[in-house]
């Protein structure tokens, strides 16, 4: 018998339209000081399952069938006040962002306190030295002075810890992990989770934890069970789902994953999730829209788009006096070159940097010093609207998150005409309409979905949308700001996939920011590192995944997720995708 | 943070000086104070004495310049209709308007929080329904016929309450108040209840949209996993989370209570601020319009600068960054 069995379990979400089955005749179970890895993609269930376990369905939610047990006993048909008992005693749940799974108004010590006393009936000084020990144990430095400090005051990496220290306050028997460190650097993230498994081990805990992230998976589980809407299509050993997977879904999955150590030509599709339509034919610039009066007469032979010595400063505070004003450099003297045609990558950890280099690109951000050489041009020179125009149709930009970046009170079709509208690229509202469905139809969303609105759509496809609207203004250079951080895997691929084709097709030169090094390998010629604002050092980018130069660069490295027992022999798929 | 207040005195400085411009400007030239003051017999001699008098030929600053003086020792000169300082007859009326405002707005507070919280914990529940469809109500009714329909019923079909004035006041050094007196107290209830039911439904709504954005968050969710009992999860962390915007809106209700008081004031003949000026508006007594002006002003930028200091109070994020 196990720790945790969870039995046939089905989960539903009725709704007018018919009952939505989430969670289909899953089972699973953990022993006690194992880690169990439910892995998926979004709205394959994974969540679903932690919640069921946890009692807290979001309603309508209901449990359909099936059972959970713990420790031989069943917990899902308990009254609401006994499952309340179980929650946080001897079932918890880590959540996936420390910025808001903490009470921002509360200090630390008073969230532990509150819960050890509900917990463990200790009096308010015997909880106080359990705070203070249990944030010792998750390893955070001065515990006795810390735990007075509110959330805000802790950094990402820290306020998980803290998050931790919370779920394990009264010794439960059994951690649901979801998602633990999707939000934090990939330092942070390799901290957090040897801490994990430090803490599963010492305390014979039994956990589980749900990622959509591979590289998590080959980490720390112990045993893998996959998820594919609603099911449980495999299950067994970490390593022998890795390195050896039956299913073609796993397969697929697998093979979507970037290869830190391997440049493809291009990501292997994941067809088995997404039929997407095939793909479109390519774009001969000579009779294409995106093609015709690409006016751009090369004005000198220097790289396209160069930095020199670029700088800015944000304001910490808004004193009177100069001398009392404090300031954060964001970039700090920062300088490279780009040349036409070109892949540029930058990485860095979050705050290092690369998302303000991307605006002050597009001028979207003033320099507090230093320049923008575009072609030849100093922009940041220019201040009038009228001459910075021709520039910004130029440069474009993708944005990380597809759901924020679209106006939801906008058809397809206005999006994507706003800039070819505003820079005044085509002559009649036939034409732009036709451009219009003529982009839509190459990023492989299909003229029809011009009509739509935003929220017809999945993250996938918004992307899809944002790159059509940054491609209407017919861009010499574009700049991708982490385009694929907030897509499921397999999405990745089809999304990097469409990028290296638009590039080759239009020759786009491409600035290309992530903090995923293994996408960076894929997609980029040259590759940036950036901490705190400076540029650490630039090479060609196999040159520097083989002998990285400068310490920081070697670390970053390092904490690459290694896919440990993972030989790709599963890996046929990628035959397919490059032959 | 001290910086901060200062910064935030430095404001309020000088959006009273503003106010104070723009009531000097009406004293001082919508109509001639002389041609007010005098009657026809007067000759002009005796005008051009007295306009010499009260320093009306000096140049605009300095006649400003005094304005501002005077007013901030509370001296708005005398009382057009009344014959009387300005500063007697607002120092009379001032207690009658404050105990009215304060009155209705903690009425409001206290029982339009736990309304909210009650429709945001329950939203289907009949009660919540109930609650909502009557804020409707306090929403769409202007104030004045509450007050006559609330008159109707209380007072001339029931006869339960009084249905004017302020009843019997006890004088403490300066201050009437009608609270320690059982007349007093009776009088109190409907114009209170009627200034109240506005805000009571503002606050009721705002706390109610406030909380279900709340409860929707992660570490509400991270608190039921943590198996809190929902009456911690509720109260001491949801409540206290949505009481940041509660308290800005209380703050500038509070100061438009003090200063639209004025409707249900002369509803209810209720002898305060607002009733003076309205009785000063249609007598022309500009130098009692001038003194309400900036009494309001006054009390709008203090009740501002309170919930300024209140922010700081409630919510810990901001005492760090000010302090950094």
């Amino acid at each position: 018998m196990a720790l945790l069995d969870v039995e046939n379990l089905s989960v539903e979400f009725p709704s007018r339209r018919g009952t939505f089955v989430a969670v289909n005749g899953v089972t699973i179970a953990v022993q006690p000081g194992e880690i169990l890895g439910v892995v998926g993609e979004s709205g394959a269930g994974k969540s679903t399952i932690g919640n069921a376990v946890i009692g807290l369905l979001e309603p309508p939610g209901r449990i359909g069938a099936g059972q959970i047990r713990l420790d031989g006993q069943r917990i899902d048909d308990l009254d609401d006040d006994a499952k309340r008992r179980i929650r946080g005693r001897r079932v918890s749940m880590i959540f996936q962002d420390p910025q808001t799974s903490l009470d921002p108004l509360q200090t630390i010590e008073s969230q532990l306190v509150e819960t050890i006393r509900v917990h463990l009936g200790l009096d308010h000084r015997a909880a106080q030295a359990r705070a203070v020990d249990l944030l010792r144990q998750v390893g955070i430095p001065e515990p006795e002075l810390r735990v007075k400090l509110y959330p805000h005051q802790f950094s990402g990496g820290m306020r998980q810890r803290v998050v931790i220290a919370l779920a394990l306050c009264a010794e439960p028997e059994v951690v649901v992990a979801d998602e633990p460190t999707t939000a934090l650097d990939v330092s942070i993230q390799a901290q957090i989770l040897t801490l994990l498994k430090r803490l599963c081990r010492d305390k014979r805990v039994g956990m589980i934890v749900i990622t959509h992230d591979m590289g998590v998976i080959a980490e720390i589980t112990d045993r893998v069970a996959v998820m594919y809407r609603g099911k449980v299509v495999e299950e067994g050993p970490t390593s022998k789902i890795l390195g050896d997977p039956d299913h073609p879904y796993t397969r697929a999955l697998i093979g979507a994953v970037p290869r830190p150590d391997l440049r493809l030509h291009r990501f292997p599709y994941v067809d088995y999730i997404e039929g997407i339509a095939e793909k479109p034919a390519a774009i001969s610039l000579k009779d294409h829209w995106l093609g015709r009066s690409r006016d751009f007469q090369r004005r000198h032979d220097g790289p396209l788009l160069e930095l020199r010595d670029l700088s800015i400063r944000f304001p910490l505070n808004t004193a009177w006096l100069e001398r009392n004003r404090r300031y954060v450099d964001a970039v700090k003297g920062v300088s490279f070159a780009i040349r036409e045609g070109e892949t540029f990558g930058l990485v860095g950890e979050s705050g290092s940097g690369k998302s303000t280099i991307a605006r002050l690109i597009t001028q979207l951000y003033r320099p507090s010093g230093g320049s923008v050489v575009f072609d030849g041009t100093d922009v940041t020179a220019l201040k009038r609207d009228r001459d910075l125009n021709p520039f910004r149709r130029q440069i474009q930009m993708v944005f990380q998150d597809p759901y924020s970046s679209l106006n939801p009170r906008m058809r397809v079709l206005d999006i994507v005409a706003e800039p070819i509208r505003f820079h005044r690229l085509a002559g009649s509202r036939a034409e732009v309409n036709r451009i219009v469905r003529d982009l839509l139809d190459h990023v492989g969303l299909g003229a029809k979905a011009a009509e739509k609105y935003p929220h017809e759509f999945s993250g996938g496809q918004r992307q899809r949308i944002v790159i059509a609207r940054a491609l209407a203004t017919r861009p010499r250079f574009l700049i991708c700001d982490e385009p694929t951080s907030a897509l499921d895997v397999s999405i990745q691929a089809q999304i990097l996939n469409l990028l290296k084709d638009l590039q080759e097709e239009l020759r786009l030169t491409m600035l290309f920011i992530s903090h995923d090094l293994p996408v960076i390998r894929q997609m980029c010629d040259r590759v940036g590192v950036m901490r705190f604002g400076q540029l650490l050092e630039v090479a060609p980018t196999e040159e520097l995944f083989v002998s990285p130069q400068h310490p920081y660069t070697q670390e970053l490295l390092s904490l690459m997720p290694n896919f440990r027992g993972l030989t790709h022999r599963g890996l046929d798929v990628e035959d397919r995708a490059t032959g | 943070m001290l910086t901060f207040i200062l910064h935030r005195l430095l404001q309020s400085v000088l959006v009273i000086l503003a106010v104070a411009l723009i009531a000097f400007s009406l004293f001082r030239y919508v109509g001639d104070p002389v041609n007010a003051m005098t009657g026809q017999d007067t000759t002009l001699q005796q005008r051009e004495e007295l306009r010499e008098r009260l320093g009306l030929n000096d140049p605009f600053l300095v006649q400003y310049g005094r304005f501002v003086a005077d007013a901030a020792q509370a001296e708005f000169g005398i009382s057009y209709r009344h014959r009387r300082p300005v500063r007697e007859l607002l120092a009379e009326r001032l207690p009658a308007t404050l105990e009215l405002s304060i009155v209705s707005m903690a009425l409001a507070l206290l029982l339009g929080i736990p309304m909210g919280v009650y429709t945001a914990l329950k939203p289907k529940g009949i009660l919540s329904r109930g609650f909502m469809s009557l804020s409707l109500v306090g929403v769409s009714l202007p104030t004045f016929l509450i007050g006559i329909l609330l008159i109707l019923l209380f007072g001339v079909v029931l006869r339960w309450l009084p249905t004017f004035g302020r009843g019997e006041v006890v004088h403490l050094s300066g201050w009437t108040t009608g609270l320690l007196t059982k007349s007093g107290l009776q009088s109190l209830i409907l114009p209170a209840f009627t200034l109240a039911l506005f805000q009571m439904t503002l606050i009721m709504r705002l706390v109610r949209s406030e909380m279900l954005e709340v409860l929707r968050t992660d570490f509400i969710k991270f608190c039921r996993a943590r198996g809190l009992p929902s009456r911690l999860v509720h109260f001491r962390h949801a409540l206290k989370n949505t009481l940041v915007p509660v308290i800005t809106i209380t703050g500038l209700q509070l100061g438009s209570i003090i200063a639209f008081a004025i409707i249900t004031e002369s509803v209810f003949q209720w002898p305060g601020m607002g009733l003076l000026f309205i009785q000063a508006i249609t007598t022309v007594d500009i130098p009692v319009m001038a003194a309400y002006l900036c009494m309001v002003a006054f009390f709008f930028v203090v009740i501002n600068l309170v919930v300024d200091l209140l922010y700081f109070a409630v919510d810990p994020r901001l005492r760090v960054r000010r302090a950094a």
